[in-house]
C-alpha cells in the first residue's frame, strides 16, 4: 500500500490528463509519474532518512512527493514563512535530509550539516529530464516501491499556534485510506481544474493533490494567495473546484463586495476548512458568490489525513434559503462524519456525552494517524484519536466545533468556550471579527477578554457589545474587558494566532499600544474608573493593529458583590467547558 | 494464499491486478477468471477467464467479500471477475461525498 499505487493508476489510465499546471508549467499523469521515477533515483542516491521541500507551491510538490513515495523516504513540506532559528529547529529535527527550496535559500542552506540542498529548478529540470539527457533511463522500474502500509509517507509540521510544532506522521495506509474512502477513481470530467491555493506545508495542500489527482482532476497551482490573482485564475483557467481556508474566502468576498467582479459560473464546487468560519462570513459569501457554485464546510485535522467530515452544499443552500432555524444553525456545524469516520465526544473522566453535550472531540478510522515524529502518539489503544478540539454533536449527528480545548477559558471553576463566545459578539452588526481569550484574573483565575474588529464605518462601544453578549448568555460570558483593533492575527493558512492575542493582552497596559476598555459583568460590583492608560506608538509591534483610542480602562471592585458572583458562578459550574 | 494489506497480485488469465486493502487472517483462495491470483511478479501461464467468471474488472472499483473481511482494490482492470472460490466479490458501493480539498 503507497501512494505510488495512486499515481500509477492515475498514469495507466489517463496518461494524458494533464494532472498539475503552475504558470506555464503542466505536468501530464504519465509524465508526473516518469518524474516521480527519476526524482526517486536522485533521492536513493542522496541516502537521506528524509526529503524535505521549503517551496512555494510549483511542480516540485507533486515530484518530491511521490519521488519520495517511489524511494521509501517520507517527504516534509516546510513552512517557508518560518524565521532562522525556527527553520533551523525544524531542520535540525529531519536531518539527514535532502532538502529542495528555491536558489536563495539553497545558497544560504547549502553549508548546514546533514542537510543535501537542491535548487527547486535544478531538481525540477532533472525530473523532468529536460537538463539531463538519458535521463529518461535513469528512472526507477515500474513497481519499485516499498507496499508496506506502515512505512510512513508524509510529515507535516502542526501550525503550532499554541506550542512548539509537532511533526504529525502521516503513513501510507493513513493517506491511502482517506482518498480510497472520500475519491471515486477517475470520476472527474476531463475540464475539471482545482485551484490550489493553499501551502504545500499544509494538510489541504498534499490532500488536494492526492484526491484530484485520483479523480483525475487537474491542479492549478496559485503559488502566493491574493483575492484578485485567484479570480482571475478561477477566470482564465477556467475553475471547477477550490479549496480555501476562511480568511482566503472572506478576502475574496470583501474583493467581490469592492470591485463588483463575479465569479466565473465554471465554478461548482467551493470547499471551505482549516479554521473557524464565523456565521456571518460564509452566509456573505454565498450571497456573493452565483447560485452555480456550490459550498461544501470540511473539517480535519493534520493528523487525521485531511477531512472528517463534511457539511455539503445541499445544507448550505437550506441555511441560506432561510424559515428553517434549525438549518440556518447548521450552518454554523462542520456536518456529518465522514462515512469511514467514527465521532464521540467524550467529558473529561473521558465518558461518552449525550447530544448537546459540549466536551472534547474523539474521532476513529483507518485515516486517523495521531502520531508524532518524536515517537509518541495520542491514539489510544482502541484507536480512538483525542481530538484536543471541544465541541458538541446535534441530534441528528452534526458536528458543531468551538476551538482548541487549549483555549477554553476557566472562569471561577466554569469552563467557557471562546467559540460560543465568539459566535454571539459576531452576530452585532458592527462586528467584522473578534476574538475571545482568557486573561489572568486575581479574582477569577481567568477572566474573558474579547478583542473586536469593527466593520468600516461603524462603531460600537465595549458596553454595548457587552450588552449584547448579556442579552444571550450567561452573564458570566460577558467580557470583562473589550479591547478594539483594526484587524486580527492570523497565520498564512487562516488560523487565528490566539498565542499573540493573549501575549498583546498580558503586555503591561502601559505598554499597549491602545488603552483597554472595561467593565464589569452583570453581578459583579460597579466599577470605579481608572486614568487612561497612554500608549506609546513604539509598543504597536503585536499584530493586533493599534485601533480606536481613548476607551477608558476599568478596574472591577473587589468587595462582598464580587464574592457573591463567585458562589453563583461555582453554582453554575456544571457546563462541560 | 495467506494475505496481507499492501500485497499485490494479478490475475493468471487477464490483465487483472489488484491490492489488498484489508484480509482476514489463515488462506483465502481468491481467484479471478476462475484461476487463482498470482503475486505480481509470477510467471502466468496464460489461458483466457472461465465464462462463469468472467464478469471483468474495473480500475479503481473495491471489490469486498460478502462478510466484508476481505477487499480488494483494483489497480487494473481485466475481463476475469473476482471470486473467493466460487462466490464472486462484490463491488463496494460508495457513497459520492462532495469535494472537500
Amino acid at each position: 500500500m503507497n501512494l505510488m499505487t495512486l499515481l500509477e493508476m492515475a498514469a495507466e489510465s489517463m496518461a494524458g490528463r494533464v494532472a498539475l499546471q503552475c504558470g506555464a508549467a503542466r505536468l501530464t499523469c504519465a509524465g508526473l509519474f516518469a518524474g516521480a521515477g527519476r526524482a526517486a533515483q536522485r533521492i536513493r542516491a542522496a541516502q537521506v532518512s528524509q526529503v524535505a521541500l521549503l517551496d512555494v507551491a510549483s511542480p516540485a510538490l507533486p515530484l518530491a512527493l511521490f519521488g519520495a513515495a517511489w524511494a521509501g523516504v517520507p517527504f516534509a513540506p516546510l513552512n517557508y514563512r518560518l524565521s532562522g532559528a525556527e527553520l533551523g529547529a525544524l531542520l535540525e529535527r529531519i536531518s539527514p535530509a535532502l532538502l529542495i527550496t528555491d536558489s536563495g535559500r539553497a545558497a544560504q542552506l547549502a553549508q548546514r550539516p546533514g542537510l543535501q540542498v537542491l535548487p527547486r529548478d535544478e531538481f525540477i529540470a532533472h525530473a523532468s529530464a529536460s537538463g539531463t539527457p538519458g535521463a529518461a533511463e535513469a528512472a526507477g522500474a515500474p513497481g519499485d516501491w516499498s507496499m508496506q502500509p506502515e512505512d510512513p509517507a508524509v510529515l507535516l509540521f502542526t501550525s503550532g499556534t499554541t506550542g512548539a510544532p509537532k511533526a504529525a506522521v502521516l503513513r501510507h495506509r493513513h493517506l491511502v485510506s482517506y482518498i480510497l474512502g472520500t475519491v471515486e477513481f477517475m470520476s472527474a470530467a476531463e475540464e475539471e481544474a482545482n485551484l490550489v491555493s493553499v501551502p504545500p506545508y499544509h494538510v489541504a495542500g498534499v490532500a488536494a493533490l492526492l484526491s484530484s489527482l485520483y479523480a483525475g482532476r487537474r491542479i492549478v497551482q496559485l503559488a502566493e494567495f491574493g483575492a484578485s490573482a485567484w479570480l482571475d485564475c478561477a477566470e482564465s483557467e477556467s475553475i471547477s473546484h477550490a479549496f480555501l481556508v476562511p480568511t482566503m474566502l472572506a478576502r475574496i468576498a470583501d474583493e467581490l463586495a469592492a470591485t463588483g467582479r463575479v465569479v466565473p459560473p465554471t465554478l461548482r464546487a467551493l470547499a471551505y476548512g482549516g479554521g473557524r468560519m464565523p456565521l456571518p462570513v460564509i452566509e456573505r459569501a454565498m450571497r456573493l458568490f452565483p447560485p452555480t457554485a456550490s459550498f461544501t464546510n470540511a473539517y480535519g485535522l493534520t493528523e487525521t489525513s485531511s477531512t472528517l467530515s463534511v457539511l455539503g452544499p445541499e445544507e448550505h443552500r437550506a441555511a441560506l434559503a432561510g424559515g428553517d432555524a434549525m438549518a440556518r444553525q447548521r450552518l454554523a456545524s462542520v456536518g456529518r462524519p465522514l462515512p469511514g469516520i467514527e465521532v464521540q465526544v467524550r467529558g473529561p473522566g473521558g465518558e461518552v456525552l449525550p447530544p448537546g453535550e459540549r466536551g472534547e472531540i474523539h474521532v476513529r478510522g483507518e485515516q486517523v494517524s495521531g502520531e508524532y515524529l518524536d515517537g509518541n502518539s495520542r491514539l489510544q489503544a482502541d484507536g480512538w484519536f483525542p481530538t484536543r478540539d471541544g465541541g458538541y454533536l446535534d441530534s441528528a449527528g452534526y458536528l458543531f466545533v468551538e476551538g482548541r480545548m487549549d483555549d477554553i477559558i476557566v472562569r471561577g471553576g466554569e469552563n467557557l468556550s471562546p467559540g460560543e463566545i465568539e459566535a454571539v459578539l459576531h452576530e452585532h452588526e458592527a462586528v467584522s471579527d473578534c476574538a475571545v481569550v482568557g486573561v489572568p484574573d486575581e479574582e477569577w483565575g481567568e477572566a474573558v477578554a474579547a478583542v473586536v474588529a469593527l466593520e468600516t464605518g461603524r462603531s460600537a462601544s465595549a458596553r454595548e457589545l457587552q450588552t449584547h453578549v448579556r442579552a444571550r448568555l450567561r452573564s458570566s460570558r460577558v467580557p470583562t474587558s473589550v479591547h478594539f483593533v483594526d484587524e486580527l492575527p492570523y497565520s498564512e493558512t487562516g488560523k487565528l494566532l490566539r498565542r499573540q492575542i493573549r501575549d498583546f493582552l498580558a503586555a503591561p497596559p502601559e505598554a499597549q499600544p491602545e488603552p483597554a476598555s472595561t467593565a464589569p459583568a452583570a453581578g459583579e460590583a460597579a466599577p470605579t474608573d481608572s486614568a487612561p492608560a497612554e500608549a506609546p506608538e513604539a509598543a504597536a509591534a503585536p499584530p493586533p493593529a493599534p485601533g480606536r483610542a481613548g476607551r477608558r480602562r476599568f478596574r472591577a471592585l473587589l468587595g462582598m458583590a464580587l464574592l457573591a458572583a463567585a458562589l453563583l458562578a461555582a453554582w453554575f459550574a456544571f457546563s462541560r467547558f | 494464499m495467506q494475505l496481507k494489506a499492501g500485497d499485490r497480485l494479478k490475475s493468471a488469465v487477464c490483465q487483472t491486478q489488484v491490492m489488498v486493502i484489508a484480509a482476514p487472517a489463515g488462506d483465502v483462495e481468491l481467484c479471478c477468471g476462475g484461476a487463482p491470483l498470482l503475486s505480481l511478479d509470477a510467471e502466468a501461464q496464460g489461458g483466457a477467464p472461465d465464462p462463469g467468471h468472467s464478469g471483468g474488472t474495473l480500475i479503481g472499483k473495491r471489490y469486498v467479500s460478502a462478510d466484508g473481511n476481505l477487499e480488494l482494490l483494483c489497480t487494473r482492470p481485466g475481463e476475469g471477475s473476482l471470486s473467493v472460490g466460487a462466490a464472486p466479490l462484490a463491488v463496494k458501493e460508495a457513497k459520492a461525498l462532495p469535494s472537500s480539498d
